[in-house]
């Protein structure tokens, strides 16, 4: 059992993720889209929409900052571990706290904004509740069990067996005695990703970056093998 | 000097009677598909009024096209790190409601409605969430001025003119503008577009958005001043007129123009210098941007213009529609065209004749002979406000260029009519507005009888693909469920779909029923 979820599940995930991104890709450029609902709905998605995409790029930035830089490496630094203890239970409690008070925001919107309901789809009620469980149980980690349970040294356990299925070299013993809380969030996060390519999550992976480089006008020729395109999956399909 | 082709319209709005068939045409074609209800990529609003969507000509709301910060372009709503930093909620995007919220109604209720004693009747129902609505506005709400005692004051072309306009009845004048996507050459939504969807065509100016590049982040929107990009709300994807490039490309004119009773739109090459665009489109002054952009034109007939085409790779036929070009014609040589807007920067490439009607109205509904230049003249002059509103509209408020168009229309008018009534023609009126004779005849004819084949002058996108682009007239490449194409062409059936159109009595369509589990 402990192979499986944390030997194996983690490898399913990065292949369902990985693999699942290139075909929608590949096949599915066409719904590749935030599905903005801003113009049914705008005053609530101002203050919910900066607070939780904001608040989940810091979020995200911790994560790679707990689970990828090892502590040996900060201690090198000179970092005390009671002031690194300190300064993520703070900083993630108060940028999760924004991630999960703006998706509150968000999904109270779309819960009472008739038409931001209607425009709600199936992957969507799928999605929202993983994301929500994820949210909440990584918001127990940090603030009841790290926090009032007295602090969990996540870098000893959680952050080795992360790394590890990086360097493919997972050790599943590592998760065996981590907190309940912390494997629930691993798992859930584990679930999020498997429907992130099929779902409007994929945004997040076309960040516009290049756009602060690119020149203003954009020209491009005329496509001459329009006429041989195939045709494409449309909206009235799904 | 760097030579492009553009196609651009120029549309003579002394011939617009309103009556929308260009909207209704353009609709069916493009955007009678969900999520695109309130979407008309041709409109035609009357003017004064605040026009679709509500007042989107007001940029310190809106924030649209670009503006000058010390001497260089920017866009107006800010600059590169503050439109991703703006991602994630767009301070400017329009509401539906600034547009309409879409209604059908619900005409189930007109059969099935139980034997009572009152008529039953069809309550409008929103297109958007299926629940009743009151409809309080539309895209043309107000059609003919109709409710301008109450709107039009907020047009904020009135607004800016800061003079009390009379819209009672007997003291109104109005116009109809029918508004497509401008083609701009410094477009403004491509500058906007974070993910580059957004392109502008390098063989024919025509601004398009790749479909399976956009991802939604509506900056275009909220980046074009004219508000001509329109966010899907069910693909969530953007949309825009496309200046119909699969019918420009086999030589035929757009949906809006071809469809036109008025005859009023023309559509024709214009060359211009790429180079200069983003010089003339940061001249200080926004009474000057007309002549700037005026100044980006390239005259083809001129040897080294033809040249350097040349060599930019312009094909034959597109230099020489470029000589046969009504466009240039109006814009150019006549100097009777006029662009929407120059203030915004964007570089216009559909240009108004601006209407003289009021004008004529006004002198002959006081007694006066409404076809003497004179008479018209001194009305064009006297009657600021018209004049006034136009400039507001055309040249950012410089009355000059519009008093000239006016007064060529006038001249124009009184000319022919000496003509036609075989009088002997007065030789200084057509030299009064600096034309001759034998040019204000040319103009008339191209406005007045305004044929066919001299209203549209369309190269097309290349010979040696004639046969591979018959079939993308007769095939939309767009022609994908959802996508702005919409529907099957009328070729039937496609795999796994059933066309309703073609299933004919006693036949059983593949598709149509689901087939798991059956035996056969």
């Amino acid at each position: 059992m402990n192979l499986l979820l944390w030997g194996v599940l983690p490898y399913l995930t990065i292949a369902v993720l990985v693999g699942g991104t290139v075909w929608r890709y590949r096949h599915d450029r066409f719904g590749w889209t935030t599905r903005s609902s801003q113009l049914h709905e705008s005053r609530l998605l101002r203050v919910g929409g900066p607070l939780f995409h904001f608040g989940l790029l810091f979020v995200v930035g911790g994560h790679v900052a707990g689970l990828l830089v090892p502590a040996s490496v900060t201690r090198w630094f000179g970092v005390a571990d009671e002031t690194y203890h300190l300064a993520s239970l703070t900083a993630g409690g108060l940028t999760g706290a924004a991630t999960v008070a703006g998706l509150g925001v968000l999904l109270l919107r779309r819960w009472r904004t008739p038409a931001v309901r209607a425009a709600t789809t199936r992957d969507d009620r799928l999605m929202y509740p993983v994301l929500v469980g994820t949210l909440l149980l990584g918001m127990v980690t940090t603030l009841v069990t790290n926090g009032m349970g007295g602090g969990y040294d996540y870098r000893a356990t959680v952050s080795p067996w992360f790394r590890g299925v990086l360097l493919l070299q997972p050790d599943p013993a590592l998760m065996a005695d981590v907190p309940l809380s912390y494997r629930l969030h691993v798992l859930f996060g584990m679930a999020l990703f498997t429907l992130w390519p099929f779902s409007r999550l994929v945004h997040a992976f076309s960040a516009p970056v290049r756009y602060l480089v690119r020149p203003y006008i954009v020209y491009r020729s005329r496509d001459d093998r329009l006429a041989a395109r195939p045709a494409r999956r449309g909206w009235e399909d799904r | 000097m760097r030579v492009m082709a553009q196609l651009a319209m120029v549309m003579n709005l002394d011939k617009c009677i309103g009556c929308h068939t260009c909207s209704v045409t353009c609709k069916q074609t493009w955007t009678n598909r969900s999520g695109v209800e309130y979407a008309w990529f041709n409109n035609v609003e009357t003017k004064p009024g605040q026009g679709y969507p509500r007042r989107y000509e007001d940029q310190d709301r809106w924030h649209g096209g670009w503006k000058l910060r010390r001497g260089r372009l920017e866009l107006a709503s800010g600059g590169r790190l503050r439109r991703v930093l703006s991602l994630f909620a767009n301070p400017d995007l329009p509401r539906l409601d600034d547009y309409y919220e879409p209604w059908t109604y619900d005409y189930r209720n007109l059969t099935e409605a139980p034997l009572g004693d009152d008529t039953p009747v069809a309550r409008p129902v929103s297109a958007v969430t299926g629940a009743p609505t009151d409809v309080r506005w539309g895209p043309n709400w107000e059609d003919s001025l109709g409710g301008a005692p109450e709107h039009a004051p907020a047009d904020p072309v009135v607004e800016k003119l800061g003079r009390d306009i009379k819209f009672s009845y007997e003291q109104s004048f109005m116009f109809y503008l029918p508004r497509i996507c401008e083609h701009c050459l410094n477009p403004s939504c491509v500058a906007s577009c974070p993910s580059g969807a957004m392109y502008k065509r390098s063989e024919d100016g025509i601004v398009l958005v790749d479909q399976d590049r956009c991802r939604g982040w509506r900056m275009c929107v909220s980046g074009c001043p004219y508000k001509k990009v329109y966010f899907n709300h069910k693909t969530g994807k953007a949309e825009k007129c496309t200046f119909c490039y699969p019918r420009l490309e086999v030589g035929q004119p757009t949906v809006c123009a071809e469809t036109c009773v008025g005859r009023l739109r023309y559509i024709g090459v214009l060359l211009y210098d790429a180079d200069r665009v983003g010089e003339a489109a940061a001249t200080e002054d926004e009474q000057r941007l007309y002549q700037a952009q005026l100044g980006v034109f390239l005259d083809p007939r001129d040897p080294g213009v033809v040249a350097a085409a040349e060599r930019a790779g312009i094909p034959h036929d597109w230099l020489t529609a470029a000589r046969r070009s009504p466009v240039y014609d109006l814009i150019v040589k006549h100097r009777i065209a006029l662009p929407l807007h120059p203030e915004y920067r964007t570089m216009p490439m559909v240009w108004y004749v601006p209407p003289l009607s009021p004008v004529v109205d006004a002198v002959a509904g006081s007694g006066f002979d409404g076809e003497d230049a004179d008479n018209l003249f001194g009305a064009i002059d006297a009657l600021r406000i018209p004049l006034d509103y136009l400039a507001g509209l055309f040249t950012a408020g410089d009355p000059e260029p519009v008093r000239l168009a006016l007064r060529r229309l006038a001249a124009m008018r009184s000319h022919m009519r000496s003509v036609n009534l075989g009088e002997p023609p007065d030789p200084h009126g057509p030299a009064a507005v600096g034309m001759t004779a034998e040019t204000t005849e040319e103009l008339y004819r191209l406005l007045a009888i305004a044929k066919y084949e001299d209203r549209y002058v369309i190269p097309t996108a290349g010979i040696g693909r004639a046969h591979e682009l018959e079939g993308i007239a007769t095939k939309c490449s767009l022609d994908t469920d959802g996508g702005p194409g919409m529907g099957d062409g009328g070729t039937g059936t496609g795999e796994g779909r059933t066309d309703l159109f073609v299933w004919r009595e006693g036949e059983r369509p593949a598709g149509m029923f689901p087939t798991v589990g059956r035996k056969s």
